[in-house]
């Protein structure tokens, strides 16, 4: 085990020691620039492959989502906007209706009392006409009655007096 | 070199043995080369598959992709700002995916069937090359990004808040690309040692937990990496409220 970290740790001495020509942990060669015009043209194709379209479509999506969520809030508003008015207006048609009722009750009373009121006095004056209607009955009749009688007495004493 | 005492197929270890290529002059090292094309390889064909058809209800790859682009943008937002991070999307979320694909291709992928020559392919940030050079792209880029913001406005940075600052700024200049260089280098290769020397001595179950180990700290690695680069960024853009 320690003869190949030995053999590591001399091999990176030697390397470091003896420059490119033997390899080694620190070699620094042309892989550096080569692998940095790599990473480079990565980055560029990456771009255009990934983060361009891959960005577009995520920053769509939001502003999709923002702008539905815009709409949504707005149509939200207008919703509540409108319940609160047909509220207003129910409230008002319930009170429109109370009034009315209120009315009919106090007109249907008033006729009851009207109505009331004159058979009332319709019935009064039938009772009244029919009294006075008996009484001149009974009056004449009482006339009648005393005419007769006093014919009948005068009859009477003239019979008996002719007699 | 010296083989080695017992010869596992899976469980060798050489640690600062290269591939070389010839390219006219220049020498480069090849294992490096091809893991990285494989990471690349990977990483294109994800997103490709995975953008091919944007839909705004995302169904399957996409989510993916979708859920990485909104991470590395919150990431860049926060370092950067909100004014000049779009730019520097691109580079940021390109050091986070490449390190990250590499870091973890380098543990999960068995590299060890395929045989070089010389050298072993691995994770191509385990090779200093990689890292230095990401690392000094990342110096050169936050530069450019100061100066094409501000001019030369940007050197205020340097004396700002006290003049006593200027050697600490320009010290800061060397270390930055120094430290996150070494910092991925020394993590991904001590990662990979460490993983390997366990599993030469006690090939089953044993180095588990250190693979798992490894692939948290892979992807923290990745993080910081980039975090640290938006971070540069930033503070080179960053306005000053006078």
């Amino acid at each position: 085990m320690t003869s190949w970290l030995l053999l590591a740790t001399a091999d990176a001495a030697t390397g470091a020691a003896a420059g490119a020509s033997e390899g080694g942990l620190f070699d620094l060669d042309a892989t550096l620039p080569l692998m940095a015009v790599q990473v480079v043209l990565l980055t560029f194709i990456l771009n255009a492959l990934f983060f361009r379209p891959v960005g577009r479509a995520v920053e769509e999506r939001e502003g999709y989502i923002a702008t539905s969520k815009a709409d949504a809030k707005q149509k939200l508003a207008q919703a509540e906007r409108l319940a609160s008015d047909l509220s207003e207006q129910l409230r008002e048609a319930r009170q429109a209706a109370q009034g009315l009722i209120v009315q009919a009750e106090q007109e249907s009373d008033q006729l009851y009392r009207e109505a009331l009121a004159a058979a009332q006095a319709e019935s009064i004056a039938v009772r009244e006409q029919a009294r006075s209607l008996i009484e001149a009955e009974k009056s004449t009749a009482l006339a009648a009655l005393r005419e007769d009688a006093d014919r009948l007495g005068s009859l009477i004493v003239d019979r008996l007096l002719a007699a | 070199m010296v083989p080695m005492p017992l010869t596992l197929p899976f469980a060798e270890l050489e640690v600062g043995q290269q591939l070389y290529w010839q390219l006219g002059n220049l020498r480069v090292h090849g294992q490096v080369f091809l893991s990285s094309w494989v990471v690349i390889g990977a990483l294109l064909t994800l997103v490709v598959l995975g953008s091919r058809k944007m839909q705004r209800e995302p169904r399957g790859l996409q989510n993916l992709l979708e859920y990485l682009w909104t991470y590395i943008r919150d990431l860049a937002r926060e370092q950067i700002g909100e004014k000049a991070y779009r730019d520097w999307l691109p580079f940021i979320g390109t050091l986070f995916l490449f390190i990250f694909v590499c870091n973890w291709g380098g543990a999960l992928i068995p590299w060890k069937i395929i045989e070089l020559p010389n050298g072993e392919l691995g994770a191509p940030t385990a090779d200093i090359n990689t890292t230095v050079a990401m690392a000094l792209l990342v110096s050169l880029s936050y530069f450019y990004a100061g100066l094409s913001r501000k001019g030369l406005r940007y050197f205020e940075y340097y004396v700002e808040p006290t003049p006593i600052m200027l050697p600490f700024k320009i010290i800061e200049d060397f270390t930055k690309p120094l430290s996150l260089s070494f910092r991925l280098f020394g993590n991904i290769l001590a990662d990979e040692l460490v993983v390997a020397v366990l599993a030469f001595l006690v090939p089953l179950f044993v180095p588990l937990p250190a693979m798992f180990l490894g692939l948290f700290t892979s992807a923290i690695q990745a993080l910081i990496f980039a975090t640290l680069a938006a971070n540069y960024i930033g503070e080179a853009v960053h306005e000053e409220s006078h």
